[in-house]
């Protein structure tokens, strides 16, 4: 059994060691807002916070999380970056499909935290791990700045 | 792609009141879910939004259940309860494309409720009530969902309101012409009475449909023309938007599968040894081509494919590579094909030509690689099914799994879900035939979900096209003949045959056979010639894509050789299609195109291209800069006439999108098949544009009262000749193949 503090909640799941983190939060734990997108770290849609850090959640093994603090796109709201990450993708109308977005506003999210004022260089090095297939890449932009401008 | 009334069988009409109380079953799932999957010991609940957002979705459902007692249903798509809730049916699936917020707009204008107070249920499989004319079936395809709606929506929207109003009116004993509806209400001004919707719907029901049924006049609308968010988008957000790969039930198990990865191929034996080793690996599940691995997660049924070991019996697809198909196609296009369109005497007219101009066009194999992959969750009984997906065509869903459950039709649930993506590939049931070979052969229910290798690998992809296209400039450099052979796979002769006439497929011969421009002498051909065993289906922008590259692509040639201005040599061939000739001068003033200012070789060009397809007319300018053979798109300025801007927020963003999907195509995408097997796995070697080499994209919209046209297809269309148009400009090399790839690098 492994235990994982996820948006402030302990979970108990039986998860085997090498089980990334990803298929704990979607099977196990029914947290199903973070996606599957390609299991190798390429696309994005997986992304969830350790300790406030993006990483992916589809190659990160469950043993390896520790005590770390996960988010998930459920909790992140909870979350002064989150909050206005949100905010800002509803009021641009972000989303299309919407299947990548958690990925997106995780990776977001992070950046803002870490950096309040990202240029277009900051926003395109932070976002770039994102695959967005729908193509809403420009209001991605418009949006990280406006939650930017929020802060 | 449109095709005529009637065309697909139409036998999904059972359904028609009857009462399948699935949606409970879902609601349980949810909450009971977590338990059953055997690793969780902590409760979960749904996750909530921020404080004093009452409603975490708006979509209520999946409307395979009937209307309770007191729900007022006055026609397919409109339900009002006694408390005054109105729940729209909705006769299209979201996958993106916006249609989620433009439907219940335009019911919500003329029903006069709040748009916000509307919640959605997915439509259950019923073509009779929900069948599409301009595809002839219950599919979501085609650009055409708003085309479709336009009309019964709004007049299922003003019958209701109508019912409500006479209703108010004869409790009231007043005249209904001096009530009016307002927000949900009906209103007598003169007596400052009103009623709630609510409390109508009982007396509502008992009246007779209004025989005459008057539209609003545009200048009133409210909703329609304005920039409305999406409905979707707080879920959207914030995670609890639930997609078909979300789907969570009681009991529910994971399969992971490995399909044989030679087309045409058949499963031989399967060792799963070492694969039951494996904790939480539960079973192994061979099918005729492929074996599933059946576990208490995904994780457990992934490692457990890991560890099958698996001989496959490849058959002769084996054989097959890219130079085999290419080859394929090369000699089918020495051969005459069926003729789409003739005008004039193109024969005639090359011998009176001052100069004839020949080109061959290719463009490859794509993959849809939609970012939720291919998945499907079944649950097989002995009195029936349930399936639940995200589909495009969800009557065809029911189809797939009776036929191979050998269940009636009626005995087959759909609950259809919200698409991540969508751009043809739901529009096909394989992995419903997938899933429904492996749920069969269990109790519980599965959910199959394919791991991006196999998504990329066991596609149904564009078809590999191959175009010959001859044209002949009298004196002053007019086309006055104009030749186009197309050679490829016909989509529809396996989608639906009937759309294929005389060996024609209209999907085929899209735009090429109906261009915008003065061509008095032209011929247009179809040469089938199908990719042996590799299937082939829709890709967004489907016929109209193809085309667009070819002629756009070849009518800059044209002006090359005259050595005219691309913007201008459009110009003058579009004197018989205005509103082609309107966006084109419109998308050239905003990009500011200066004629002559091009200069070819410096490594910064600029290129054009204008499409009528889908019902809309659109003209693209793309800027490129051209460094060491790599592209990168500098800017992208749209012009587009749709007729009426349903949601211009929404035309925007699909423009926007459609271009992203086409700079994608023509820069990086291919599928190349070698020894019968994809040689592409994942995003790795399926490259996909990203945010840092996304340019601005200008999107401008003309003011038009025509009806709607398509907007979610044809952004992509246009896109790919302007950039090749714009690499020509910069580079002074005619790129006659996509993708661009490493054309541009020197050997």
């Amino acid at each position: 059994m492994t235990t994982l503090d996820v948006n402030g909640q302990q979970y108990t799941v039986d998860a085997p060691a090498d089980m990334p983190l990803l298929w704990a939060l979607r099977d196990l734990a029914g947290l199903t807002g973070t996606k599957f997108g390609c299991g190798i770290a390429q696309c994005g849609a997986c992304t969830v916070h350790l300790d406030g850090v993006a990483v992916r959640s589809c190659v990160l093994p469950v043993a390896a999380v520790g005590a770390r603090k996960i988010t998930t796109i459920e909790g992140v709201g909870a979350t002064p970056a989150g909050k206005k990450v949100q905010e800002a993708w509803r009021a641009i109308d972000v989303v299309q499909c919407g299947y990548c977005q958690s990925g997106q506003v995780m990776s977001a999210a992070a950046l803002l935290a870490s950096n309040p004022a990202p240029t277009d260089a900051d926003i395109d090095a932070a976002m770039a791990g994102n695959i967005c297939r729908c193509g809403t890449y420009n209001r991605i932009r418009a949006a990280v700045k406006q939650a930017a401008k929020g802060a | 792609m449109t095709m005529p009334r009637g065309m697909l069988d139409t036998h999904h009409d059972m359904r028609d009141g009857a009462a399948l109380s699935r949606r409970n079953f879902l609601k349980i799932a949810a909450t009971v879910g977590a338990a059953a999957s055997g690793g969780l010991l902590f409760a979960f609940s749904m996750p909530a939004r921020s404080q004093g957002e009452a409603r975490k979705s708006v979509i209520g459902g999946d409307g395979v259940e009937a209307p309770q007692d007191g729900v007022f249903a006055p026609n397919a798509f409109i339900q009002i309860d006694r408390s005054g809730k109105v729940t729209l049916i909705i006769p299209k699936v979201e996958m993106g494309q916006g249609v989620y917020t433009s439907i219940p707009m335009l019911l919500a204008e003329e029903l006069e409720v709040p748009l916000d107070s509307v919640t959605l249920d997915h439509a259950p499989p019923n073509e009779k009530l929900f069948l599409d004319p301009l595809l002839g079936g219950q599919l979501t395809g085609g650009s055409t969902s708003i085309r479709y709606a336009w009309e019964p929506m709004r007049k299922a929207g003003a019958s209701t309101r109508m019912l409500l109003v006479e209703a108010a009116a004869q409790r009231w004993q007043v005249d209904p012409a001096s009530c009016t509806a307002q927000a949900g209400q009906v209103l007598h001004a003169a007596t400052n009475r009103s009623f709630g919707y609510g409390e109508l719907v009982d007396d509502a029901a008992k009246l007779p449909p209004p025989q005459d049924v008057k539209l609003k006049d545009p200048k009133d609308f409210k909703l329609i023309g304005k920039p409305i968010k999406r409905l979707d988008s707080p879920e959207k957000v914030d995670g609890v938007a639930v997609f078909g790969l979300d789907v969570r039930l009681p009991d529910m198990v994971y399969a992971a599968i490995a399909s044989c990865p030679v087309f045409g191929g058949k499963l031989a034996s399967v060792d799963d040894t070492h694969a039951k080793k494996i904790p939480g690996v539960q079973q192994v599940v061979k099918f005729d081509n492929g074996v599933a691995v059946i576990g208490a997660h995904t994780w457990a049924a992934k490692r457990g494919l890991q560890a099958l070991q698996i001989q496959w019996n490849e058959g002769a697809g084996a054989q097959v590579s890219m130079d085999t198909l290419i080859d394929d196609l090369a000699n089918a296009s020495r051969r005459d094909g069926a003729v789409a369109r003739k005008d004039g005497d193109v024969g005639q007219a090359f011998s009176g030509a001052k100069t004839r101009i020949d080109a061959i066009y290719q463009q490859p194999f794509l993959a849809h690689a939609t970012m939720e992959p291919v998945n499907c969750t079944l649950h097989v009984r002995p009195d029936g099914c349930d399936v639940w997906i995200g589909s495009q065509v969800p009557t065809r869903v029911v189809d797939a799994a009776a036929k191979v459950t050998g269940l009636p039709p009626e005995k087959i649930v759909v609950h259809n879900h919200l698409l991540g993506g969508g751009f043809g590939r739901r529009l096909e049931i394989d992995m419903v035939t997938q899933a429904a070979k492996v749920a069969r052969q269990l109790s519980v229910p599965v959910k199959v979900v394919w791991t991006r290798e196999e998504d990329i690998q066991q596609d149904m992809y564009r078809p590999y096209y191959y175009d010959r296209i001859s044209a002949g400039l009298d004196a002053n450099n007019k086309p006055v003949a104009w030749q186009h052979r197309i050679v490829g796979s016909s989509i529809l002769s396996r989608f639906a045959p009937p759309a294929v006439k005389n060996g024609v497929d209209p999907d085929a011969v899209e735009v090429a056979a109906d261009l915008p421009y003065d061509l008095p002498n032209q011929l247009i051909d179809y040469v089938r010639q199908e990719p042996r065993d590799v299937p082939t289906a829709f890709w967004r922008g489907v016929g109209p894509t193809r085309a667009a590259f070819v002629v756009e692509s070849f009518v800059d040639e044209l002006a090359a050789q005259a050595k005219v201005d691309p913007v201008k040599y459009r110009q003058d061939l579009l004197g018989k299609s205005p509103r082609a000739l309107n966006v084109l001068n419109l998308a050239a003033q905003q990009a500011k195109w200066t004629p002559g200012a091009q200069q070819p070789g410096n490594g910064k060009g600029r290129g054009v291209s204008v499409l009528n397809a889908f019902g809309s007319y659109f003209a693209m300018v793309v800027d490129v800069t051209v460094t060491n053979g790599e592209v990168r798109v500098d800017h992208v300025t749209c012009a587009v006439d749709c007729g009426v801007a349903v949601n211009p927020d929404t035309i925007e963003a699909q423009i926007q999108g459609g271009a992203i999907f086409g700079i994608t195509a023509a820069l990086y995408g291919q599928i190349t098949i070698r020894n019968g097997r994809v040689e592409q796995s994942n995003f790795t070697d399926y490259r996909i544009l990203r945010i840092n080499e996304t340019p601005a994209i200008d999107v401008h919209i003309v003011q038009s009262s025509e009806a709607p046209g398509g907007i979610g297809e044809p952004g992509t269309s246009a896109l790919q000749p302007a950039l090749a148009n714009a690499i020509f400009a910069a580079t002074g090399k005619r790129l006659r193949s996509l993708p661009v790839g490493d054309q541009l690098k020197s050997a």
